[in-house]
Parts: structure tokens; sequence; C-alpha cells
């Protein structure tokens, strides 16, 4: 075997394997349903792949506020934008951030205007900016769900413990679980979520119970790769064929009913749950994650007080029905001739993987 | 010897003695032929009777030094390429310097016979030059501009132009995609992996001299530098308007790229290249011409990756390796890691 | 959320791995995965190790998968 071949990657990307799941679910699925994935990743793999092209007509695909970026207000980024016009602030963020409009400006157009804003792969790479930069504020733009706020939990216990005086965290990091029920409360024709692999393998199943055991919606956990894809909305059908909802695992290499209890510490051990604004949902009750007391001293909301001017909304912009899937992008007007990847109005267009920008690029 | 590091200096751009020592110390040492010794105005070059190709190319790249080459290799490179992928054959080159003022000469040094070790390989003649001095920080360390004259025969004269561009032809790559690109972001320690990857800075012309002497079907040919082979894909389909279908089985892998792609999100598809050429070619002889690619270093990983076809004019599809399908869009901007 | 990649343990050192990627090699770190050994896979993710890969389970399914693929095709 090839030593550079990428292990567990490849092997679910087979193109007899995707054709053979595609019959299986032509073979059984018999009602009109709606199936909605909540997680960037996901739009992505399915659009990348051409994944539509393998399902029945009767199967609808919607896309969910799966995406932190586009689901991170426009009041954050016009924070982040405020903390880097400060004197001495280094920004650092994740590339996803950079292109995201603000009201006014983005991180992209301020770093052209000559603000210290720095691109990292890892938050640990942040504090060794920090730490190469004593007389600079460092601030982290934490984006993300339970997949990456561990990691910027981690950076914080770390910050303290080695005495970092210089390092911040500016959260819009969010949990998935309010959002979700939210949707599952106020949308009745979703009929089963193919849920995100990676916020799972943190959280474990349990985040899931209240979606199939109250809303009486399936649940199936899936990993990355085409033929996880498929495979779970086969394992989505079999559910709605026989109504009989619960969460099931597909994605059992990575996801463990207990989830990561050690990175699910660090994180409760650092965050607490606030409420927080989701664009396209509104302000949805403890679905946010800010910096609780014992590292309050990391905070960069609490570090810098500035004033953020009040957010200018976009006219026409249907971002928010767009992430609820109530939807498509080819139903907005600006679709496409004023929002666009060269001049996007809205988050779901900017973002890599919101669903206005994979529709734009990946149609065919 | 001081045992001070030499630095270029404003004085070495003002026309005078220190200029002068720079130019025969260093240009003229290291570009040694009959025209540039002349230090005319302009080289006086005979030419034959018939086409000659024309290109220029300004290179800005940092780091400088990176896996595989310089921004010297590369403004050689890069301009032989450009006259290669027309369908000429490579003569003569000119090059331009722009220098900060304070730039290491060592480090110049290296520049500049590393051009001269490219041209001799290729059998080319830097001819004639400038060199400008600016001010610290008035331009990024070095800037080169190079600029190359190549004959070209009548028989090649479309294939810059790709009007004889039809359904069916093939499309060939002669490599894996990304490698440059790659290579350069590694050099510029941003994330902190470890790879072996090696731009793949090269001269093509002989590869592609092999491809113009083994068929006379080569309907046209462009080099995929910035934006990707996906940027080249679409210029295809737009200048030809036509279809193109590329089947992601058939495309060569560098697998260091691969696994790079998969960790920050990127499609190799964008990723830049500077010794990857995308050559459409009659059906019949597609075959041919990369048993003869693979004679060159260049070539060896040669392969037909796809064809040019009626369905959708103006659009390159991809037909990924699970089976689906996609539109291989144009680069809108640059790539960058996602946690998404 | 989601860009997750497996790679092999190739070497343990306190809090952080060296892993590998097919030919790549990062320092990837251990703070929010316990009991990691040379010879694990792991998913890396913006450059923490946050699950362990169960290999015996991956391998089970790319059996199983591969075996209905070939009775497809028959």
């Amino acid at each position: 075997m090839n030593p550079d071949r990428l292990r567990y990657i490849d092997e679910f990307r087979d193109s007899a394997l995707v054709r053979h799941l595609s019959h299986q679910i032509g073979n059984i699925s018999r009602k009109h349903i709606h199936l909605m994935e909540v997680c960037g990743g996901h739009t992505m793999a399915i659009h990348k792949n051409g994944l539509t092209d393998f399902l029945p007509d009767n199967i609808n695909l919607l896309s969910g506020p799966g995406c932190p970026v586009c689901v991170s207000s426009q009041r954050f980024i016009d924070h982040a934008i405020v903390l880097g016009r400060l004197p001495g602030v280094i920004l650092a963020t994740y590339g996803d951030l950079i292109r995201v409009p603000g009201s006014r400006s983005s991180l992209e157009k301020e770093k052209a205007k000559g603000a210290d804003i720095r691109i990292v792969y890892s938050v640990l790479d942040v504090l060794e900016i920090a730490k190469q930069n004593h007389k600079n504020q460092v601030v982290f733009i934490g984006i993300g769900f339970e997949t990456t706020a561990p990691a910027s939990a981690a950076a914080i216990v770390r910050a303290q413990a080695e005495g970092l005086k210089n390092f911040y965290l500016l959260s819009s990091h969010k949990v998935m679980p309010p959002a979700l029920e939210s949707l599952a409360a106020g949308d009745t024709r979703i009929d089963g979520f193919i849920a995100p692999g990676h916020v799972s393998a943190i959280t474990g199943y349990r985040i899931y119970q209240k979606l199939s055991e109250v809303y009486k919606r399936g649940v199936v956990i899936s990993g990355f790769e085409p033929a996880d894809i498929l495979q779970s909305v086969l394992m989505l059908v079999k559910q709605i064929e026989l109504n009989h909802y619960h969460v099931e695992n597909e994605y059992t290499r990575v996801v463990r009913p207990e989830g990561n209890p050690r990175a699910l510490a660090i994180m409760n051990e650092v965050f607490i749950t606030v409420d927080a604004e989701w664009r396209g949902l509104g302000v949805v009750p403890r679905s946010g994650l800010a910096i609780g007391e014992k590292y309050a001293a990391f905070d960069a909301s609490l570090r810098f007080m500035v004033n953020v001017p009040e957010s200018l909304p976009s006219k026409g912009c249907i971002c928010g029905e767009i992430l609820t899937g109530k939807s498509r992008p080819s139903d907005c007007r600006l679709f496409s001739s004023v929002c666009n990847p060269f001049n996007p109005v809205g988050a779901c267009m900017v973002s890599s993987e919101g669903a206005c920008s994979v529709f734009y690029k990946f149609r065919s | 010897m001081t045992g001070k590091t030499e630095r270029i200096s404003l004085n070495h751009g003002n026309g005078g003695i220190y200029m002068n020592r720079l130019i025969t110390g260093m240009f003229l040492r290291f570009f040694e032929n009959e025209y540039i010794r002349e230090q005319t105005d302009s080289a006086i070059l005979r030419v034959k009777a018939g086409h000659l190709a024309y290109t220029t190319d300004s290179f800005v790249i940092d780091p400088l030094f990176f896996p595989g080459g310089n921004i010297g290799s590369l403004a050689v490179c890069g301009t032989l390429n450009d006259l290669a992928v027309s369908g000429a054959k490579p003569e003569y080159l000119s090059a331009g310097f722009i220098i900060e003022e304070g730039f290491n000469v060592v480090q110049l040094t290296r520049i500049v016979k590393s051009m001269a070790m490219e041209a001799r390989k290729a059998g080319v003649r830097i001819v004639t030059g400038d060199t400008k001095v600016v001010n610290a920080g008035k331009c990024d360390k070095l800037f080169i501009n190079t600029s190359g004259i190549g004959t070209l025969e009548e028989k090649h004269l479309s294939i810059g132009s790709g009007r004889n561009v039809k359904s069916g032809d093939k499309i060939i790559i002669n490599g894996s995609p990304g490698e440059h690109g790659m290579a350069i972001m590694q050099a510029r320690k941003l994330f902190a992996f470890k790879t072996s990857l090696k731009s793949d800075c090269a001269n093509l012309y002989p590869m592609i001299r092999r491809m113009l002497a083994s068929s006379r079907q080569v309907h046209f040919m462009r080099d995929a530098t910035r934006g990707g082979v996906a940027t080249v894909l679409n210029e295809i389909s737009r200048k030809c308007n036509a279809g193109i279908e590329i089947d992601e089985t058939l495309m060569p892998v560098n697998n260091e790229v691969k696994a790079m792609c998969e960790i920050l999100g990127f499609d190799p598809l964008y990723i830049a290249n500077e010794g990857k050429v995308i050559a459409v070619v009659d059906a019949n002889d597609a075959e041919k011409v990369v048993v003869a690619m693979k004679h060159s270093d260049t070539g060896r990983q040669a392969a037909i990756i796809g064809e040019i076809t009626n369905d959708h004019p103006g659009k390159a599809v991809l037909k990924t390796s699970s089976g689906g399908r996609r539109i291989i869009d144009e680069l809108m901007s640059d790539q960058l890691p996602r946690i998404c | 959320m989601c860009l997750g990649v497996p790679a092999l343990v190739i070497r343990v050192e306190g809090t952080e791995a060296t892993v590998r990627i097919g030919a790549v090699e990062y320092q990837s770190s251990l703070l929010l995965l316990e009991n990691v050994e040379v010879g694990d896979y792991i998913l890396l993710h913006a450059g923490f190790a946050i699950e362990k890969i169960d290999t015996e389970d991956a391998e089970e399914t790319i059996r199983l998968f591969n075996e209905i693929s070939k009775m497809n095709e028959e």
C-alpha cells in the first residue's frame, strides 16, 4: 500500500460505493422529505462532490445554520475591526473570517489599510505571536462551535499557566443544541438532521436526544466523506420511512456516545453559556460561549472598552431565511447580480462554505 | 575583506563607479555572452525572417528563496515558459532589477548566478538589462522583470490563439498541480507543517519541443501559474467557447500537496504552479504526445485529464473521484486555511 | 467546524505529538486528548488532536463497504 495514501479518507470516496449507496437510497425512499445538514463542512462536501445528483427528487437537502462564520453577527465583525484599529493591537483569526463584511469594512480591508491582522491555522500559534510581541496586545477572534471552542479554552488555560499577559480572546463561540431545537420547534418541514460529525466528536450523542425524543425528528451523526454522507442519508430515510426517530451514529470511527470528556471539561472550565445573537435566528438563549470569571483577564471584550458603532442591516439580504433553510440562495433577489463572491453582501456569500457561496461556485 | 555584510547602496544605482562595478562584477560576469559584453544601450540581434514571440513578466515573490528555487530561477523559467507554450523557441532574454537599498550582496549574487545557470542550461542568452536602486522601504527587497524573444515557426502560429481547438480534443497536463504554491507557503513558515515539497519551477521548453516534434495537432497550450490549473481551464473554455470535462481520477497527484490541501481546506486546482502546462491536443495524437512528454524530466507524470466537449460551452466541469460532478469555477481570492 | 483530518501519531512528547498525514508532518497539541500513543490515529482539527480514530471500526466499515460495492458491480 502506498505509504503516502491518505488513510481513512480515500476509502470513503470510492465511486462504486457512492453509486451503490445512491441505489439503496433510491430503492427505499418513498416519502417526500426534507433533511437538514447543520455544518459548513457538510454543505461543502455535498456540493464539492456533486452529491445531490445521487439523491432522488423526493429528498430535499436543506442547508442550516452550521457555518460559524455565517451565523456570527455583523456586530461581532465590527467589534473585531474596532479592536484592530487600536494602536498596538495585533489581531489573529482563522482564515474563514477574513473576508466577512461588517457594516462598513472587513478584516481583509482593514489589513490592506495597515492593521496588523494575522491568519493562523491553530490558536496555539497566537500564543507564540503574543510571546514574540510582548509590547503588543494580541487578540484572537474566536469563532466556531463545540469542535473549536475547546481549542480556544485550552489556549487560555495555557496562557494563564505561562503567565502570558498580552493574549486575549474575543469570543463568538456558540453551541449547537439550542439552535437545533429552535429549528426543530419552528420548522415542521424538517424530517431529519444530518448531524455535524466533528461537533459530535466533542459533545457525544446527548445533545441530540431532545430532537428525536421531543421533536420527533431523525438524527444521524455523519462523517464528511461522500460515502459517509450518503450512508447517513440512507439511515435517515430508513428512520423516516419507518416513523422510528432516534439518534444514530454513522461516524462510529470518530464519534463516541460520551464524546470527548476532556475537551468538554476544558471548555466548561473556561466558558459560560450566554444568550447569543445568531444571524438569521435572532437571539438564541444560552447558545453562546463567553469567558467566565476565572479567566476574565483574557476576555478582549472586557479589556478593551470600545464603542462598536450601530450595525447597518443589509437591504434585501435574506441570509437569515437561507440559514434556516426556509429559502434557497436562488430565491434571494440579490443573488448573483448584486451579491456574489466578488461583492458579497451577506455572510452566506462570503464564507467559503456559506450556502450562497457554495451554490454559486458549484452549481452545474 | 572587511568582515561586514556587503549591501547594495543607492550609489549602486546612480550611474557612477559603484554601479559600473556592480554591473561588470555581477551581471556581466555571470550572464557572460557577446551581446551583454558590449554594454550597448540596446542589444543588436540577428533574427530569421518570420515571426517572433515576445513576452514580459515581473517577479515580486516573497520569500526570495524557497525549496526548489529563488526569484532568479523563477524570473528566467517563467519567461522561457511563456515563450515555449506559445510554440516558440526561446532565444534572448532581458533582465531588469529594482533593488531595495540595503539588500544583501551575497543573496543578490546567488540569485544572479541562478539566473545565469538557468539561461545557460536553456541555451538562452541574457543580452540586456537594467539596474535601479530605490530607497529602503520603496520596494520589497528585490523585484525582477524579464522579457523574452523567441522564434516561432509558421506551423505553430495557432497554438497561442487556440483557434483549432475543437470538441473531442484531449486535455493534457505534465504533472501534479499545486507544488509551487504549497512550497512557497512552506517557505513562509506561516503554518508549522513539515514537508519535502519543492517548487516545480522549471524550463518547460525541452519537453514542449518534444511534444511539438511528436505531433502537428497540438491545438493550444498555456502554462498554469497564479490561479492554478482551474484558471487556465476557464480561460480555455471562455476563449474557445467550449465546454471542458475533467476527470479527477486522471489528474496526477502529489501526495504531500494532497495532504496539505485536506488539512487546510485548499483545492489543488487553484494553487500556483511554475512548471505546469495544459495542452489541448487532437484525440488521435494525445497518447503520442503524452509518451513524448514522459521522456522529459518535467513530463514524467504527464497524463490526459479530460477533453473538450460541446456540452456546457464556456464552463469547465469536474467529475470527482466519487463520481459526482461540479463546476470548476474561476478563482475568486487566495485560499486561506479554514476551520470549516 | 469540520475540517478534520485523520493523522498517524509517530512521536509523543508531553502535551504534543508529531503526527503524519500522508508524508506531511505536524506538531499537534494533545491538550484536548488523553492516553495518546505512538501508532494511534487521531483526528487533527485546527492544530489539536480532538479524538482518536477507532481503527478497528474504520477497517471493519471499509471492509463492509468494499464487500457491498463488489456485490453491486456483479
